[in-house]
């Protein structure tokens, strides 16, 4: 590349790729979340300086790593000069020398670095969404007004919760140790559970929340990819990536220009990402060769089999049916045997659909998506008065403006059948 | 002389490209290859899907087959086959046999295409004068 076309979105885009592993790095190096994300910020800064002048450099996130850990040391040195000198437990790597750094960047590094920077993010005593959004923050380098703005709630209010679950990471004993091989298969499996609820955090968002919380569906697609990078052969990464290709592939579809819900039967499927399915299908297809089947590549499949048939009608539900019955084996849910009973309907009628979930009420008594199904498999059987209490009741639940929008189409249905 | 022309990139980097961004870089390249279509000296034009969609047969290793892009830098790409297969089994089982034919040394890396356009070559190439006068 010549340095005339290294433009500003080349390097904007190259220091994000850069940043979980860099910042990952940095955090073994300091031991400090604050620090690392200082040492890497100006690290940026001097990137932006210096590479439009001399050309990228060929590793830029060795290049960052380097530059942002000499950046910090002189940072720690000067403030020496006022204060008592640095604690030297502080600075784990003083003796590296710098050519040794290129080398020791290997696999196993990045590798356990990345993993221990998701995985304290992934800090049991926070709650799912700050998980999230401390993810968002630091991983994904996002704007806490970015992250704000996806969470729909003021930008004052995110920086505090981030402020106060960073204050609760850093308190808690990270563990800076190499894992073991049972430990880093647990850590991996949390952060595999982080990474698909900030992909879900964007698939729940509709219509014009959209704009904004729609692309942490691509960040959630871009660490599962540096997952996977990572451990390459981790059949449940290969499913996770595919699992949120599949799903993500249907995004130009699923609302319609005013933003309301488009069924997946009615979805206009030459919309969908062809790329992205064809990626996600050889993903499924790498996974299905290691012949240990967990739950994110079975659910990958039941996406594949949606994304394969060209038309709704196509679809082979029977063998969602079967994908379905997997799942609850792998990871029995009345959320699971509640899709189950989707593919149930379609194979064996509604009737039989119906069965199978009349004995998850008491458990899924405030879900949504129990009486939106109940609604619509009763207005099947024609019992269109109790579909209206199951569609009633589903509206009462609805967590997002999309979901009550939803269920009106399905009681607009209802309305006009009855009237017709 | 045929010539490939290899495309080098970060993926990371690509990846990245908004639908807009892409869409555009794709038909800037369409034009350069339009041209050469019109005079048929266009081959074929593939679009590698990432390289965490790879798998890798290792000839040495009794034909191990590990997940990931060939990632060595001892070796260098030689040549490549595009094959039509009907899942990532079948092409596996290709590179197999093309490791059978040829069992000395070296890795197939087996890697999904997103995009294939086969071309399609003029019978009049045309051809390079030789000359030792430079």
């Amino acid at each position: 590349m010549t340095i005339a076309n290294i433009d500003a979105a080349w390097i904007d885009a190259a220091l994000t790729a850069a940043r979980p592993q860099a910042v990952a790095a940095l955090l073994r190096y300091f031991r400090d979340l604050d620090t690392a994300e200082e040492a890497f910020q100006d690290a940026c800064l001097r990137a932006l300086k210096a590479w439009p002048k001399n050309g990228p450099p060929r590793d830029p996130t060795a290049w960052l790593i380097l530059v942002g850990r000499n950046a910090a040391l002189d940072g720690v040195r000067k403030s020496s000069k006022s204060a008592p000198l640095p604690a030297e437990e502080l600075i784990s790597d003083l003796e590296d020398a710098e050519a040794a750094l290129v080398d020791r960047l290997d696999g196993e590094h990045y590798r356990d670095d990345v993993l221990r920077l998701l995985f304290i993010c992934c800090h049991p005593d926070l709650p799912a969404t700050q998980q999230v959004a401390v993810a968002l923050r630091i991983v994904s380098g996002l704007s806490v007004r970015q992250i704000a703005r996806a969470f729909l709630v003021g930008e004052s209010a995110m920086e505090q919760r981030i402020t106060r679950a960073k204050a609760r990471i850093g308190a808690a004993d990270v563990p800076f140790g190499a894992p073991g091989l049972e430990e880093r298969e647990q850590r991996l499996s949390t952060v595999a559970a982080m990474v698909y609820l900030v992909f879900n955090e964007g698939y729940s968002a509709g219509g014009k929340e959209l704009l904004t919380r729609g692309s942490l569906c691509g960040e959630a697609i871009r660490l599962a990819r540096l997952l996977l990078r990572l451990f390459p052969g981790e059949p449940e990464v290969m499913g996770l990536t595919a699992l949120l290709l599949l799903q993500h592939a249907r995004a130009p579809a699923r609302f319609d220009a005013d933003g309301a819900v488009v069924l997946l039967e009615e979805q206009d499927r030459s919309l969908w990402n062809g790329r992205m399915i064809a990626e996600g299908l050889a993903l499924i297809d790498k996974a299905v060769r290691h012949r240990r089947p967990g739950p994110y590549l079975v659910q990958a499949a039941i996406a594949a089999e949606h994304d394969r048939a060209e038309r709704a009608e196509d679809t082979n539900w029977a063998r969602i049916d079967l994908l379905y019955g997997d799942l609850e084996q792998l990871a029995p849910s009345p959320v699971v045997t509640l899709n189950r009973a989707v593919a149930v309907s379609k194979v064996a009628g509604p009737e039989a659909a119906l069965e199978m979930i009349e004995p998850l009420a008491s458990k899924l008594s405030g879900y949504f998506h129990f009486f939106g199904l109940r609604g619509g498999l009763l207005f099947q059987l024609g019992r269109r008065d109790e579909a209206k209490v199951a569609f009633d009741l589903a509206i009462a639940l609805a967590n997002t403006a999309a979901e009550a929008a939803h269920i009106r189409l399905h009681l607009d249905r209802l309305l006009k059948e009855s009237a017709g | 002389m045929l010539y490939a022309i290899l495309c080098y990139n970060s993926e990371d980097v690509v990846g990245d490209w908004s639908p807009a961004e892409d869409a555009a870089v794709m038909a800037r390249l369409g034009s350069v290859e339009a041209g050469l279509a019109a005079v048929h000296r266009l081959g074929a034009v593939a679009r590698l899907l990432p390289t965490t969609a790879a798998v890798t047969l290792r000839k040495a290793r009794d034909h191990l087959v590990i997940d990931g892009p060939f990632a060595e830098t001892k070796e260098q790409l030689l040549g490549f086959y595009v094959v039509d297969c009907g899942d990532l089994d079948a092409a596996i089982a290709v590179a197999h046999d093309l490791a059978v034919a040829n069992p000395d040394r070296g890795a197939y890396e087996i890697r999904p295409l997103a995009v294939y356009r086969p071309g399609g070559l003029g019978e009049a190439r045309p051809r390079r004068a030789v000359s030792t006068r430079g």
